[in-house]
């Protein structure tokens, strides 16, 4: 499996050699009798967009919480930035960004309150903070928004906000996990811009969807079912290897969940958030 | 450090953000010291009596009149009717029957002890004994008076052999609000402490905010410490307030040192702080918090002392009262503000404050997890 891996990313013209920074052997996680992650394995590369898919309940957000050091694994090697998910994941954390699902900045705190709140955990210099603040911004075209508080402003604003406090530290890598549900299309398309310019400057940019449009612009993609990966591979070879004209064709002919499936429901909830 | 100022500085934005919880902080306790310390009262005052006087006699008129003049009794009814007077304290309508048979007068000016016969409404214990002592007290200055006023009368036996003067010390009136003011500051500085502090954690994890935190490289410590600094910060300006108030209010005497309290309530206040932030780690909603905290202050406020004495308490009471740090806090508030005491006096309380205080910080700090 993970041989296949790395042949399937050669033929993706991301070289061999390519700085590994997210390797994932035998993954397993379980809770009590559920069993979440089952026998995981992929890499992750230097840049790269690695699109993360599956139904609701499939485990994705289990594995996202391993490998961004909030939960720990029940067995397998999980190396992120260089570092071991079960003992070091406080070094993890400080070379990674994360986007949670659920809008995570505080409400009642204004938008720049917010970002030098973040900077000052990440241990960056007040003067850094001021400057990284005012590029972020301006990026945003934010400018006139900097003294209001979260809580008012729309939600895709506050989605681009928060991505971009998420990767205000330079992280190695940033997790965002759909991080554009509920967002409007125009504003979809900006938050996508954003994240090729994330990977342009090297961070690497690991992304869970429901969204088929956004996979396609993902570099590679894994589609997760039942706490399994069953495929990975470029989004154009996922189309030819499974004849389909788009992603969401992929995805529905392998990641249907049965309906009848009694399992869906007694899924534990930590499989899901 | 740097990084525990920016949160500090983050945890006093949203507090004073909030417009309620901003003023509540203030105003709280200064409404709970302006209704608390009044209103707790151990103080027997107006006690109504229903007196049966069977012998109308001017003695039995004297002992009456006297009764009437003190503070604590209110005549309220008289009757001839010991079924009547009954009925009255039966129905809540007098808390005390006063019965002076026939010949009672007669028995004093032959010499003899007169009899008088007293019920008393002892659904509080509290308050029974305490009319009943007020009641003594009364009959007493009457026996010494007749004792006065007819040397000749008795052997001289009875009376004024011995000559009990007392006084009371630390408190001499034995001002009621002198005794609870101290007690009702250390109620202030818990809830404070403990209610803000704990359902500020648990709120971010209801809100989702604390993933964001626990997934940056923050240190455990850091970030409690973070949530202890500001409410420890406002549980002193409450402290100062609460003072104030006591001092313009209720002309609380001060004898010790106010930087003493003050040292002494920091130390409680970090292991209440401890106690919360730990609650609050194991609650996943405000309102489980609710209920465990809310277990916890009854238990801490009621076994501390505040109202009635803990070397009365049984044997396990006072056992588990050494890791209630109210306990000390009570003894030390009182000690300092009525007595004047020193550091000395009360360094044993202090120790034990602080050990309890770096206990229950670190099983805060333990039991919070960064990952699950």
């Amino acid at each position: 499996m993970a041989k296949q891996t790395v042949s399937e990313t050669g033929s993706t013209g991301v070289p061999l050699t390519s700085n590994t920074v997210i390797t994932v052997r035998n993954l397993v996680k379980k809770f009590g009798n559920f069993i979440a992650n089952d026998n995981l394995n992929f890499e992750v590369f230097r840049g790269e967009i690695f699109g993360f898919l599956g139904a609701n309940g499939a485990g994705k957000t289990t594995a996202l919480r391993i490998l961004s050091g909030l939960s720990s694994p029940t067995s397998g090697k999980v190396m992120v930035a260089g570092y071991d998910a079960k003992k070091e994941p406080e070094q993890i954390k400080k070379n990674i960004g994360y986007m949670c699902q659920k809008f995570s900045l505080y409400n009642d705190l204004t938008v720049r309150e917010n970002i030098m709140l973040y900077g000052g955990i990440y241990g960056m210099s007040k003067k850094l903070i001021l400057e990284r603040t005012a590029k972020l911004l301006e990026r945003l075209q934010f400018e006139e928004y900097g003294g209001r508080l979260i809580a008012d402003l729309p939600l895709g604003l506050k989605q681009k906000l928060a991505f971009s406090v998420a990767v205000m530290h330079e992280p190695k890598i940033v997790f965002l996990d759909e991080p554009t549900g509920g967002v409007d299309p125009i504003t979809r398309r900006q938050f996508w811009e954003m994240i090729y310019e994330t990977a342009a400057r090297g961070i690497t940019v690991f992304v869970t969807t429901h969204y088929m449009d956004e996979a396609e612009y993902c570099d590679r993609i894994s589609i997760m079912n039942e706490g399994r990966i069953v495929a990975l591979d470029t989004p154009a070879n996922l189309k030819k290897q499974y004849n389909a004209d788009s992603v969401e064709e992929v995805f529905i002919k392998i990641a249907r969940p049965s309906p009848a499936d009694p399992g869906m429901l007694q899924k534990n909830p930590k499989g899901n958030n | 450090m740097r990084t525990i100022l920016y949160l500090i500085r983050k945890e006093f934005l949203q507090i004073f953000r909030d417009k309620f919880i901003g003023k509540a902080i203030f105003g709280v306790p200064i409404v709970q010291m302006l209704i608390l310390v009044p209103a707790v009262t151990f103080e027997i005052r107006n006690v109504n009596l229903c007196v049966i006087d069977m012998d109308m006699s001017a003695e039995s008129a004297k002992l009456i009149n006297r009764l009437e003049g003190s503070t604590f009794f209110r005549i309220k009814f008289t009757t001839f009717s010991e079924n009547e007077a009954n009925q009255l304290l039966h129905r809540n309508k007098c808390d005390m029957v006063l019965q002076i048979p026939l010949g009672f007068a007669k028995n004093l000016g032959a010499g003899k002890p007169g009899r008088i016969m007293a019920s008393v409404n002892a659904i509080n214990a509290v308050s029974a004994q305490l009319s009943w002592a007020y009641l003594n007290g009364v009959i007493r200055d009457h026996n010494m008076n007749i004792a006065a006023e007819n040397p000749g009368l008795f052997s001289g036996s009875a009376f004024s052999q011995t000559d009990v003067s007392n006084r009371y010390w630390y408190n001499e009136k034995l001002n009621y609000k002198y005794f609870m003011l101290p007690g009702i500051l250390g109620i202030l500085v818990t809830a404070i402490a403990f209610l803000l502090a704990g359902l500020n954690l648990v709120r971010e994890k209801e809100i989702g905010t604390i993933e964001q935190i626990n997934v940056t490289p923050i240190k455990k410590y850091q970030f409690i410490t973070a949530k202890m600094v500001p409410f420890f910060l406002i549980g002193l300006v409450d402290l100062a307030l609460g003072l104030l108030l006591g001092k313009l209010f209720f002309r609380i005497p001060f004898e010790g040192s106010i930087a003493l309290l003050f040292m002494c309530s920091a130390i409680f206040m970090i292991s209440v702080l401890g106690l919360a932030l730990f609650i609050s780690t194991f609650s996943s909603t405000q309102q489980q918090f609710m209920f465990v905290a809310f277990f916890f202050m009854i238990v801490f406020i009621l076994m501390s002392g505040i109202f009635t004495p803990v070397e009365s308490m049984p044997g396990w009471a006072q056992k588990f009262n050494l890791i209630n740090p109210l306990t000390y806090l009570m003894r030390i508030n009182r000690m300092v503000m009525l007595k004047g005491s020193a550091f000395g006096d009360i360094s044993r309380e202090i120790c034990s404050m602080i050990v309890i205080a770096i206990a229950f910080t670190f099983i805060a700090v333990r039991r919070y997890r960064k990952t699950a």
